[in-house]
């Protein structure tokens, strides 16, 4: 690093920068060129969700209306009444749920045997694990359908939950984490007399409460946004989940882009509320995940 | 001592149990049974008979699955490495933000990037409608004056759906992209900025070798993940026609395994999809470890 702070220093460029950078015209464009461009980022959300807001005959009506001339909820009232959002709703609340709890459930069990127990195989399942986060689940697809209808699962919940469950990540993370926690605190448990279910649930999951949360909300929202798996395991429009349902609804109306916008933003805020209530904790999960520590 | 020994076993039996249930039933099954398909005729439920490599020479002498494979390609080189390129420049950009003006710009682009695939279908679909869409007055001018329908326009639509995409998950390369800048350590700007280092040498000689590792990173994260890409692709050209011309691998799969009823063949490309991440896989690790990621 030292040599690459050297050759930078060369002075014949010394003398004309440090005039530009009174004037730093070139910080101010890039400034300026970044929040411009997060507007245009952000502006097709908002037009679709300002969308929404409009009656059907101002959507379609020429020129570009950045507020509603007549503001109203009608679309949502439509499709909250006439549509089975409801019930897509109530099934992707259940199996994103019921995934978040078993697989959280089930790494931090893993992950604390791995990182804290002696047992034959320990080694093996350690590099088993580590291999198979490269695994490709969409290529399991084909042989996920065919189990799932041994199972008779087909075109039930348990069939849309069962193959999320594989989460190799979580495990390793719980037990990179656990295996950070110092000695002492073990052994002075121990002394105590507590058993390893205890030290488990008492100790070493309340000190990573953080990074539980933090796994256990984008486990959520990965599963919440999910769409080959679980469109490929329903057919039938009770079972969906709110993002294959809202797939679905056009068919169902006809044309009417303020009702099919405004499924799509009802099936966007319960992840986009997450977000943004616990914003730290997401982009922390995901840069654990990323393999940064962060 | 050896009471405890074997208590330690059981418990950790009873802490490993549901995942090795969970591995062994979902996982390590599935793929030995997808092996098992890929060398058999059978239909998608029941059973078959063994016809060797027969599948796989299918695959290589068919018109379908070599495009399907090609059209992955051109999907991963149009939407993996801009998507990197595009997130260090925003990145730098953002960098040079400060308070919540950074946070605002930062959430601007993260926030597409927690929403579900078939809501970030709504949303395109509007911006670009043929009809009614937005998109249409910069569209319009460029085709003569008249309206374009671009994911029913072929040369169009591999393109459009990447850059879909790259809107969709920019985000997550971008925080990656901060938080690497963020552990460059301030001194060596400010050695380098005392002695008049060059805005370009700065750059090149600090930002860019140190950044490296993230990018490697974030790249080998989006080719991994693109080469899966089936969501967009299937969503953009529902209710279209012309499905072959456009189709990618795991689309491919779908249709031979879900609609042609062709367990067999579908089981074969799952093989190679399989493989392929699987290479590229441990060409990332290789890759990480030979630059050093810290």
């Amino acid at each position: 690093m030292t040599a690459a702070v050297a050759d930078a220093l060369a002075p014949p460029t010394a003398r004309r920068l440090s005039r530009l950078r009174h004037l730093d015209l070139i910080g101010l464009v890039v400034t300026l060129a970044t929040v411009a461009l997060a507007i245009a980022w952000a502006f097709p959300l908002y037009w679709g969700l300002v969308t929404t807001f409009k009656h059907e005959y101002e959507i379609v009506k020429p020129g570009i209306q950045l507020w509603p001339a007549d503001f109203t909820f009608e679309n949502y009232v439509h499709v909250l009444l006439q549509t089975k959002i409801g019930l897509w709703y109530i099934n992707s609340l259940i199996t994103s749920g019921a995934v978040t709890g078993i697989v959280m459930l089930m790494a931090a069990s893993a992950g604390y045997a791995i990182s804290q127990l002696n047992f034959p195989g320990r080694t093996l399942f350690w590099w088993m694990i580590m291999a198979s986060f490269m695994v490709p689940i969409p290529a399991l697809i084909v042989n996920h359908f065919i189990l799932m209808g041994q199972f008779g699962w087909v075109n039930t919940l348990a069939g849309v939950i069962a193959p999320q469950l594989i989460a190799p990540v979580t495990v390793i993370i719980y037990k990179q984490f656990f295996d950070s926690v110092p000695k002492d605190f073990r052994e002075a448990a121990v002394m105590d007399g507590a058993n390893e279910f205890q030290l488990l649930f008492r100790i070493y999951l309340p000190m990573n409460w953080g990074i539980t949360t933090a796994l256990a909300i984008i486990t959520f929202i990965g599963a919440w946004n999910l769409f080959l798996w679980p469109f490929l395991a329903v057919s039938s429009e009770d079972k969906m989940n709110i993002t294959v349902g809202i797939t679905q609804v056009h068919d169902a109306f006809g044309v009417s882009y303020g009702r099919d916008l405004a499924v799509a933003m009802l099936a966007a805020l319960p992840v986009a509320l997450v977000y943004l209530i616990f914003q730290r904790r997401v982009t922390q999960a995901i840069m654990l995940s990323a393999g940064i520590k962060g | 001592m050896l009471k405890s020994k074997r208590s330690e076993y059981a418990a950790a039996a009873i802490l490993m149990a549901p995942f090795v249930v969970v591995y062994g039933v979902l996982f390590v099954y599935p793929t030995i049974k997808m092996v098992e398909l890929s060398f058999t005729n059978a239909p998608l439920i029941g059973p078959g008979q063994w016809v060797g490599f027969d599948n796989y020479w299918r695959l290589a002498t068919e018109r379908q699955f070599p495009l399907a494979v090609w059209n992955t390609i051109y999907f991963v080189l149009l939407s993996a490495l801009p998507s990197t390129l595009l997130a260090l420049v925003v990145a730098l950009g953002v960098n040079r933000l400060k308070g919540w003006v950074q946070s605002l710009v930062l959430a601007a682009f993260f926030l597409p990037y927690i929403l579900p695939v078939s809501v970030v279908w709504r949303i395109w679909s509007w911006m670009f409608d043929k009809d009614f869409g937005i998109a249409q007055y910069l569209i319009a001018p460029l085709n003569g004056g008249q309206h374009l329908s671009i994911f029913r326009t072929i040369p169009l639509f591999m393109p459009m759906v990447a850059l879909v995409t790259i809107w969709w998950l920019l985000g997550f390369n971008v925080l990656l992209f901060v938080a690497g800048l963020r552990n460059i350590s301030k001194e060596i700007y400010e050695a380098a900025g005392l002695d008049g280092a060059s805005r370009w040498a700065q750059f090149s000689r600090i930002t860019w070798p140190l950044i490296w590792p993230v990018t490697v990173l974030v790249l080998t994260i989006q080719l991994i993940l693109q080469f899966k890409i089936f969501d967009q692709v299937y969503l953009f050209t529902q209710g279209g026609y012309r499905v072959d011309t456009t189709m990618v691998m795991v689309q491919y799969i779908f249709r031979q395994a879900f609609q042609l009823n062709k367990g067999g063949l579908a089981a074969a490309a799952s093989v190679f999809l399989f493989l392929l991440i699987i290479v590229m896989s441990v060409l990332q690790y290789q890759l990480l470890r030979g630059r050093g990621q810290r």
